[in-house]
């Protein structure tokens, strides 16, 4: 039964795979290394045609695969990989995610110097290498297979029931995020820093994720999710070792969910990538780290829920007030974007902390719709611009939404959903968390959340009095006029929120269908 | 009965109007406007066809409902009715928008943000102030409750004075305090049913009939009332009014203290009495003090205000106090007067601020009472409206907001007669502060920047005319509205299980003349 001494070479036997059930992450797997050969096989003017092609097309098969599997619910691969409802919901969410976030990567209408990321991500800022890869119009392509990488790993992450398997999807996940932070054509400086932040921040949470691990299988004997709940139950005395291996685990995951105190790399990594990459941190990574930290809490460690939950509240409340509280003070759009995602996630934990299934459904309603508001904000972001580049710096939004309506009118419309107003997607989000958090009890933490909500929705607000409420200056940025690759992502982003806003229940379906997870 | 879907259309119509209006090209204003009128005028006629039809004692809670699942997940449902409270309150909002709408026909100069924005934030607001007062689930309230706040803010802040985005923003953020306490207790409200009826609901006749623990009522009455006084507003959550008072146009503040602050006392009535009955008698001492404290405090600084709107907005909180006094005093005179007096307040708003807005086009915009005087030498027409809504304003008999005001004090001195008493006081305060700025801006010599002043055009006069006939009409003959109102207060006084103090002479005599 126990996976680890299974794989031992003296008891060597071929565990059965279920390969139609893992079949959408292999696709992707399988199109990612297909897409590294075209980068090494393919003349350079026919790459990118061939790499969109071969990603969007991998997304679509992906996609109508995970509607074929919608009924499976099992687990295989040795019991390290389960195929459940809450996981096919995600991995469904993180591909139409992606392939949005893919959208605006694509984009070459908006930057004049024809693409977002650097000529060579490899030149040093300000050399005479990067200037003439950038006059002879050198365009990279590596960003594809990094891309469909990282989807591979996110998709794996929400599925992994087994946390030597969940680690090695968390690093297939951010090993690629974290290089593609670092290939911004402008301001390449800031969008390095950015890069080696995250990265060693990120290094930093995987050790604490490695070392609770470690010290579970101290506890378990097994690595399993499965296992190591029957041996938290089979254990009625609580043993230090236990608890703090939950708390290791959660420090490691909670990094990834952005929350309070493990939050420092989000500003500056949300600032400095390229939009289009923070577009993809801001949504699918956080489905996938939210997936993947219910599913150890869950189900590891659903039977000592009392000791980790109190732990949860005091994360759950620092994130909402200070994701709240420093979001007012910021004055740049995608710093305060990324405080805002910040406490975003603290509304999220709330969820968590209801252990229920209705807690589960209403985190997965929460971050898709929550997903989909963010992506389409950030391609907002990506068209507004002056002559430096994206104008992310709020002073030059003010008087916007007088020279551009309808890029305003549909910002606003984003704003008023993260800020929680009745008709669109993130007022039924937050209903949903707060009453499933109310039925279990956590009145107080939903008053705690209520306030933060007002606090959050002022700087919400902030951006509407500027676009709408200001006059107009020398300063203010322009929208230009972008490709049918980012209008189609505004588009979806603000359909998705007035839809479902006022039209919840085929998402609420969905997500109340999915059931609980498997072990 | 008829199954006419007759609140959908009536809230339909402006909404479909509003697309109407932004869809006129922008180079015709005029047109924008004319169709905004039209689509107001249009749905006033509804709301008058629908109320002849209305039954006062049909016996049933709500009349002209409608129901739809739309979230059923959560129980909540697209359900709308409305008894006699919610009827007349519609019938102001629906009589306020085209006169607002014909008021302000020239309000916003070009150049000054988009014309037709603004006659379509109206319409939009209207089909908004229709819902919350016709929905019966109380989950479709809270949407429509929250959603008002959207038009309103746009139309303070890009409309407003210079002040405008503070004002603007501080007027959401008040709003959105009250309204996500109401969330939390809305949600703690689900809950509750669900353990008491199995599965949650939203349903207001289901939750009124809900026999809830007293210390949960306590608690989620709490986040029902503090939404509801920020609203209305009640003293301490006042401080958001007079700013927005001050910066908006006349029109957005007749919508905003003449029908939306409404919704504040509306709710009251509506959802904090008959929902949680053992808090509501438990805390009204407390809410009686702080209206007592509103009625006063009101008063008193409106006498110091120099700026004509801010004190208008000051003795509409006074007003405010008269009406949570009426509601909590527990008695079906000093409920139905409340009523009244809603409907009284609205009207003599609009009057207050439409005329007020006048007489600033006419000098440089400027709200400050010092720079008028006189105004009776060279506009007689218009001292004549203002004269009429301040003796609206302070209910001088023979106007409706004498029989609200009267039967808000006989209430509440049937219950305790001392807090009858104390209010009758704030009286002579109102009076005080109405006949002085009548007396200042009115008359005594003409202001020097004054002179050659135009008196009210057609257009204005056409807008003042309804609502100073409508004051005195119903102040002569109030029967329309109580017969319409008294049958739901007293299913709201049964639903908390009052009973009136056994009456005195003073009552019976005051039904005679009122019927």
């Amino acid at each position: 039964m126990n996976p680890i001494m299974a794989s031992a070479p003296a008891l060597f036997t071929i565990r059965s795979v279920d390969y139609r059930a893992i079949s959408p992450v292999l696709i992707i797997l399988a199109v990612a290394l297909v897409s590294v050969f075209v980068e090494a096989f393919v003349g350079r003017s026919a790459r990118r045609p061939v790499q969109l092609v071969l990603v969007f097309g991998a997304f679509l098969a992906t996609f109508i695969d995970l509607i074929t599997l919608h009924a499976t619910r099992l687990v295989t691969a040795a019991g390290s990989v389960a195929v459940d409802g809450p996981a096919l919901v995600m991995q469904g969410a993180i591909i139409l995610l992606a392939a949005l976030a893919a959208m605006l990567m694509a984009e070459r209408m908006v930057d004049p110097s024809g693409d977002p990321f650097a000529a060579r991500a490899s030149s040093l800022p300000g050399s005479v290498d990067e200037a003439e890869f950038s006059a002879r119009g050198y365009f990279q392509t590596e960003v594809w297979p990094l891309l469909l990488f990282s989807v591979a790993g996110m998709m794996l992450f929400v599925s992994a029931n087994d946390l030597l398997l969940m680690f090695v999807a968390l690093e297939v996940m951010s090993l690629p995020i974290y290089l593609m932070a670092g290939m911004a054509r402008r301001r390449r400086l800031l969008s390095q820093e950015a890069s080696l932040k995250y990265f060693l921040l990120g290094a930093f949470a995987s050790a604490f994720f490695l070392y609770g691990m470690a010290l579970t299988f101290g506890f378990a004997g097994s690595v399993n999710l499965g296992s190591i709940a029957d041996a938290v139950s089979a254990k009625p005395s609580q043993s230090g070792l236990l608890l703090l291996a939950v708390a290791m685990l959660s420090i490691g995951l909670l990094f990834k969910v952005a929350a309070v105190p493990f939050h420092q790399w989000t500003p500056d990594a949300y600032q400095g990538a390229p939009t289009a990459v923070t577009a993809l941190m801001a949504t699918t990574v956080k489905i996938a780290a939210f997936g993947a930290l219910m599913r150890v809490l869950y189900v590891a460690f659903g039977g000592i829920r009392w000791d980790w939950t109190p732990m949860l509240w005091i994360v759950a409340i620092l994130t909402m007030v200070v994701g709240s509280v420093i979001a007012v003070t910021q004055s740049d759009i995608k710093r305060m974007l990324a405080y805002s995602s910040v406490a975003q996630a603290g509304f999220i934990l709330v969820g968590v902390i209801a252990v229920s299934g209705k807690g589960l459904a209403s985190v997965l309603f929460y971050v898709i719709a929550y997903g989909f508001a963010t992506i389409g904000a950030f391609a907002v972001v990506s068209v507004v611009r002056d002559a430096s580049g994206e104008a992310t710096h709020l002073s030059k939004w003010a008087g916007l939404g007088k020279k551009s309506p309808v890029t305003g009118a549909v910002l606003s419309l984003l704003m008023l959903s993260f800020a929680g107003i009745p008709l669109t997607s993130g007022f039924i989000g937050k209903f949903a968390v707060f009453s499933a958090a109310i039925a279990n009890g956590a009145t107080w933490l939903v008053i705690v959340a209520v306030i933060a909500s007002v606090v959050s929705a002022f700087f919400y607000a902030r951006v509407i009095v500027l676009m709408f409420f200001s006059e107009p200056t020398e300063a203010t940025a322009s929208v230009v006029v972008p490709s049918a690759f980012t209008t189609i992502v505004i588009a979806a982003g603000a359909t998705v929120t007035v839809v479902v806003g006022i039209a919840p229940q085929p998402l609420l379906d969905l997500v109340n269908n999915a059931g609980l997870f498997l072990r | 009965m008829n199954t006419f879907p007759w609140l959908t259309t009536l809230g339909v119509v402006p909404l479909l109007g509003a697309v109407v209006v932004m869809l006129v090209p922008k180079a015709k204003a005029t047109v924008a406007k004319q169709v905004a009128l039209v689509v107001s005028l249009a749905t006033l006629l509804l709301t008058v066809l629908m109320a002849l039809q209305f039954k006062a004692n049909s016996g049933s809670a709500f009349q002209f409902t409608e129901h739809a699942n739309w979230i059923p997940s959560f129980g909540i449902s697209y359900s709308v009715g409305v008894d006699g409270i919610a009827l007349v309150l519609i019938a102001l909002a629906t009589t306020l928008v085209p006169v607002v709408i014909l008021a302000g026909w020239n309000d916003v100069e070009p150049g000054r943000g988009s014309v037709k924005g603004y006659f379509a934030l109206i319409l939009v607001l209207e089909t908004l102030m229709i819902g919350v007062f016709a929905a019966t689930d109380v989950f479709l309230f809270y949407v429509f409750f929250e959603v008002m706040l959207i038009p309103v803010y746009f139309m303070i802040g890009r409309y407003g004075g210079p002040q405008r985005s503070y004002a603007a923003v501080k007027f959401l953020l008040y709003s959105l305090v009250g309204g996500l306490f109401m969330l939390a207790s809305l949600i703690g409200l689900y809950v509750v049913s669900g353990q008491h009826t199995g599965h949650g609901t939203f349903d207001y006749l289901t939750l009124a009939a809900l026999h809830m623990d007293p210390n949960v009522q306590k608690m989620l009455f709490l986040g029902f009332f503090f939404a509801f006084a920020v609203k209305a507003p009640m003293w301490p959550f006042h401080t958001w009014l007079p700013d927005a008072a001050q910066q908006s146009k006349s029109g957005t503040a007749v919508l905003l203290i003449g029908v939306l602050d409404k919704v504040g006392t509306f709710g009251m009535i509506r959802y904090c009495l008959p929902i949680f009955p053992a808090a509501a008698s438990f805390y009204a001492p407390v809410v009686i003090a702080m209206a007592l404290i509103g009625i006063f405090y009101g008063a008193y600084v409106a006498l110091t205000q120099k700026d004509l709107k801010r004190l208008f907005a000051y003795s509409s909180m006074s007003h405010f106090g008269f009406i949570a006094l009426g509601i909590f005093v527990f008695t079906s005179i000093g409920q139905s007067g409340s009523v009244v007096y809603m409907v009284a307040h609205g009207l003599s708003t609009a009057a207050l601020f439409l005329t007020a807005g006048f007489l600033f086009q006419r000098y440089r915009g400027s709200q400050q009472i010092d720079d008028y005087s006189g105004v009776n030498k060279v506009a007689p027409v218009m001292a004549g409206f203002f004269l009429v809504a301040a003796l609206s304003s302070l209910a001088l008999p023979g106007m409706v907001s004498f029989i609200g005001e009267f039967m808000v004090l006989l209430g509440s001195f049937q219950r305790y007669l001392w807090v009858g008493a104390i209010a009758t006081f704030g009286i002579v305060i109102t009076a005080a502060y109405v006949l002085r700025v009548y007396q200042r801006t009115m008359t005594g010599s003409l202001a020097e920047g004054l002179s050659g002043m135009k008196d009210l055009s057609g257009r204005e006069v056409t807008a003042l005319f309804p609502i100073a006939a409508l004051t005195i009409i119903l102040g002569f003959f109030p029967a329309p509205l109580l017969n319409v109102i008294n049958p739901a207060v007293h299913r709201v006084m049964t639903s908390i299980g009052m009973v009136d103090p056994a009456p005195t002479v003073a009552v019976s005599g005051f039904e005679g003349t009122a019927k």
